[in-house]
């Protein structure tokens, strides 16, 4: 009970050949497929699909509302499971270019758009 | 070019005052320095007149620095990039304060002149140990101040000015127009997370806190210089109890802050930035129960140095943590880097002070006195080293963990937080709560030195009488129902438990049997007695709080739109959704959401109106109270949500807005009911299909209400059967409330259709409304809480804030009217912020 099993970051590929275990992906939102998300018929269901760096694709689902700002995340660190060719997430951390004030491209981005 | 509009003079000034404040913080530093090395009096006193002289002008400087800056953020002066980036023109007023420390140099500004009102205290009330403690602080405003600078030496950057102007800091094809302002409209502004009054407070308060560490590490630094081994101690422990104070409270309004208006569920979440400013609290704790053993028998002076000088560094690895970026990726908090030179000096913060401190304990160790005899068991000192070793050992079990990021720095490897990372340290923290509470129990009831067992066992017994009675009975009454850890956790918790009843009691007990209610010597035993209040509190709320937004249990949407994934249905599915208008059952409540609201001064916040509902089992209303959890999308269409929660003396109901349905499905609904008169039995069609009215029944309990015999409702029965084969039950109903009837809609979403029960027709028939529309409707997901005795976490906190501030008016031999006026300030103030001050 007294030891911290630690997870680790891993790519899609390295995820999918350690099944149900528990990983951190950072990857990004891959934007040509579609998410699927109708909190009238179920709050609690989201899929979607994320690219990792490297190029490869898998299916995210993540019983939770859909993050609102999901869209315009420009990374995304998900927490979960492979479970066969679809990650069982259970919690997402956006970075979102909203939070990055510091980062100066994006205020460069935000101020030639006047 | 000329570029037009723009105001250069409050910027030229105020950066002048920045460089004049660091140039002041050198020379104090050099000459409260001199000050000590000067040989004869009258030359220690010239060089400490010119050394106050410049610490003064350095304090006024950096006043000067705070004006302009808020001079340029409240005039939307956008051709400064500090303005640009943290104020807009949408912001109230009373964000301006927010938004300055918001940024990093506004923050960095609030700390170090938080270090110039504690060094100004120092001048005023320490004589003996003024120059050396003075250049301790001075030396911390250099590295400090040094952070602000911004001004270019060859072609590095030293330091990021407040007052830098927008056109030198960001490319942009509009800089290359002498009009540029023109385009630049409005100011990125306050993240709407941080727009409430807790970023006003919360800051100050914590860094305070922060800016408090020196002074100890200072007396530490003084008595290492001059070495005066043990006579630091006495002046300094009124100092640890204020940093104790200071930080303990700022921690927990982030805490009551989290709890209270962010949507992350709960206090504490073991987050990194949390767990950064914990630590620094815990180790100056231990630091001053060692130093309090020191005073009272000539022990723990060598572990007072240690946990003086820790305490300060990790205030500095907190800073290190949190601003350099390295933990991007582990906290809901976002740091971004400030820039590869903005890290060399954090670093230089972080190690510039601290190393020399250090070199000079371990080269004084050996000098520093040590008794070698073994403390007696039965002495008070003994378990005070004990808790205060405790203390540091939690703090550094919780630095490792989350000092993770930096190991996958520095070792290139890829280790992440594990899957349930706050019970990886709930775990461990619940043991060191077990022997915490005990010791802080019967501690109390221990004499320096020695004890004589009978005493002991004397006044030991009531309260552990007592304790083990209160917690039996805590067990049977109200019981803890967290078992999803297995029972060796359970069990945990409840010894965790057992352990706060026990020293609640015994510092009660301590303080009326012992020292008779003298509450001017009682400081420690009312601080133990809120300590372990607070920690009793947390371990209950944490353990029996209860999600009752469960969409797995309502009627409304039932399982016709099963998880494709076959997740199972024994998870819980903690958000719920609500229809604008129907009312759905959630935990005991019935609950509506029936209006919305925008914001008066910000308009894309709204305001969701949830009528919450209760019954007793005799059909009498219970509870009837509205929520009003907010979401506001940004122009970005982001959305954040803010929660609404109803307070009771014994818990709290806590809502907010998971989601919110798109606005471009608010197409007006237009449509109205089309009524008909049915009989048990009679059939109606809609477009795709046909309805049942099954039967009418005076307050059913079925799966969609609860009532009771004391109600006066009417539900009717009916079943929508599609002509693709499929069919869904719906329950109308009407009830009487108040004199006037409540029409309870129900509505089938696949189907688009709405029925109403509208009322009683001729010949034993029914008004049966119905509706179909093909606009969706408006809704929202929510996710609600019931927090149980949350109010015991906040009064605990209150009385532990208390007995520090009593422990140290007392220790600083305050007046009587100081301590008065003291107390009633810092009450009142943490009364009203913790128990009162709602959102």
């Amino acid at each position: 009970m007294y030891s911290v099993d630690f997870s680790t970051y891993d790519t899609i590929t390295s995820a999918k050949q350690k099944q149900g275990e528990y990983v951190h992906l950072i990857a990004k939102l891959d934007k040509d497929k579609p998410i699927q998300y109708d909190a009238l018929k179920d709050p609690n269901y989201l899929s979607f699909y994320a690219v990792d760096s490297l190029g490869s694709v898998t299916k995210v689902i993540y019983h939770n509302p859909k993050p609102a700002d999901l869209e315009r995340s420009e990374r995304v660190v998900l927490k979960g499971r492979m479970e066969g060719d679809v990650f069982q997430c259970d919690d997402i951390l956006l970075k979102c270019p909203s939070k990055y004030k510091d980062d100066k491209s994006q205020l460069e981005k935000t101020v030639t758009q006047y | 070019m000329h570029y037009l509009n723009e105001h250069l003079l409050p910027g030229q000034t105020g950066h002048f005052f920045v460089l004049l404040a660091f140039v002041c913080s050198i020379l104090a530093t050099i000459a409260f320095f001199k000050s000590y090395k000067a040989s004869s009096e009258l030359e220690k006193k010239s060089w400490l007149n010119f050394a106050r002289t410049i610490f003064f002008i350095e304090f006024a400087s950096l006043l000067a620095v705070f004006a302009f800056i808020y001079f340029i953020c409240s005039n939307h002066l956008y051709e400064y990039l500090y303005a640009y980036k943290h104020s807009s023109k949408e912001l109230e007023p009373k964000y301006l304060l927010a938004c300055i420390w918001e940024g990093q140099e506004g923050s960095f500004l609030l700390w170090s002149m938080w270090h110039c009102v504690l060094g100004t205290i120092v001048i005023l009330t320490e004589k003996k140990r003024q120059a050396l403690v003075m250049t301790a602080v001075n030396a911390a405003q250099v590295f400090l101040i040094l952070m602000l600078l911004g001004i270019y030496v060859f072609d590095a950057k030293i330091g990021s000015s407040p007052f830098s102007l927008t056109r030198n800091e960001l490319n942009g094809p509009i800089f290359n127009q002498a009009n540029y302002l023109t385009f630049i409209q409005d100011g990125v502004g306050l993240n709407v997370l941080l727009r409430n009054y807790w970023m006003v407070i919360h800051p100050p308060v914590l860094f305070l806190g922060f800016a408090s560490t020196i002074i100890p590490a200072g007396y530490a630094f003084s008595s290492l210089v001059s070495k005066d081994w043990g006579g630091w101690i006495k002046p300094v422990i009124p100092w640890a109890l204020f940093s104790g104070l200071a930080l303990g409270t700022g921690i927990m309004m982030g805490g009551k802050w989290a709890y209270e208006s962010l949507s992350f569920g709960g206090f504490w979440a073991w987050d990194p930035v949390e767990n950064s400013s914990l630590v620094p609290w815990l180790i100056m704790i231990a630091a001053m129960h060692c130093m309090v053993i020191y005073k009272s028998t000539g022990r723990a002076l060598r572990a007072s140095y240690l946990f003086t000088l820790l305490a300060y560094f990790f205030v500095l690895y907190s800073t290190f943590l949190t601003r350099t970026g390295i933990l991007g990726d582990t906290s809901v908090h976002s740091f971004t880097e400030a820039g590869i030179t903005m890290n060399v000096l954090i670093g230089l913060y972080m190690f510039g002070l601290t190393v020399p401190l250090f070199f000079l304990f371990l080269k004084n160790y050996k000098y520093i006195p040590a008794i070698q005899k073994e403390e007696n068991l039965a002495s008070r000192e003994f378990w005070m080293f004990i808790g205060s070793l405790l203390l540091f050992l939690s703090a550094v079990f919780i630095i490792s963990i989350t000092s993770l990021p930096v190991y996958n720095r520095i070792l290139h490897t890829n280790l992440a937080d594990p899957p349930d990372r706050e019970f990886v340290y709930n775990k461990v923290l619940v043991l060191v709560i077990i022997l915490i509470g005990l010791m802080t129990g019967f501690a109390q009831f221990l004499r320096y030195r020695d004890t004589t067992k009978k005493y002991f066992n004397q006044k030991m017994m009531w309260p552990a009488i007592g304790a083990v009675a209160v917690s039996v009975l805590l067990a049977i009454v109200y019981p803890i129902t967290y078992d999803s850890k297995g029972p060796g956790f359970l069990i945990a918790i409840y010894l965790a438990l057992f352990a706060c009843i026990f020293s609640v009691i015994a510092n009660a007990t301590y303080v009326f049997k012992v020292l008779h209610g003298k509450m001017k010597t009682a400081g420690s035993a009312i601080a133990h007695f809120g300590f372990a209040l607070m920690i009793g509190g947390m371990l209950i709320t944490s353990s029996n709080k209860l999600t009752i937004s469960d969409n797995s249990k309502t009627g409304l949407f039932i399982p016709f739109d099963k998880d494709p994934s076959g997740r199972g249905t024994e998870d819980p599915m903690e958000n719920l959704t609500l229809l604008k208008g129907i009312p759905t059952e959630m935990g005991k409540y019935i609950v509506t959401y029936y209006a919305d609201s925008a914001s008066k001064n910000e308009k894309t916040r709204t305001y969701y109106k949830l009528h919450f509902e209760s019954k007793d089992s005799l059909g009498k209303n219970r509870e009837n109270f509205v929520l009003q959890p907010d979401s506001y999308r940004m122009k970005d269409n982001n959305l954040t949500s803010n929660p609404d929660t109803r307070h009771y003396f014994t818990h709290d109901v806590f809502t907010y807005v998971s989601t919110i349905s798109n606005p471009d499905h608010n197409k007006k609904d237009t449509t109205s009911f089309t009524t008909h008169e049915m009989a048990i039995g009679d059939t109606t069609f809609y477009s795709n299909g046909y309805i049942v009215l099954n039967k009418v029944e005076k307050n059913p309990d079925n799966e969609r209400f609860h009532f009771s015999s004391g109600d006066t409702a009417l539900v009717a029965d009916i079943t929508a059967y599609s002509n693709k084969g499929t069919s869904y039950k719906l329950y109308p109903g009407l009830k009487v409330h108040n004199m006037s009837i409540d029409l309870l809609d129900d509505t089938s979403i696949t189907q688009n259709l709405y029925v109403r029960f509208s009322g009683i027709a001729k010949g034993d028939k029914f008004k049966i409304g119905v509706k179909e529309n093909n606009a969706l409707a408006d809704f929202i997901a929510v996710k609600t809480y019931i927090f149980p005795y949350i109010n015991l976490v906040w009064a605990g906190l209150i009385i532990m804030a208390g007995g520090l501030l009593v422990s140290l008016l007392h220790r600083s031999k305050a007046s009587k009217g100081l301590s008065t006026v003291a107390m009633i300030l810092v009450f009142s103030a943490l009364i009203f912020l913790f128990l009162f001050a709602h959102g």
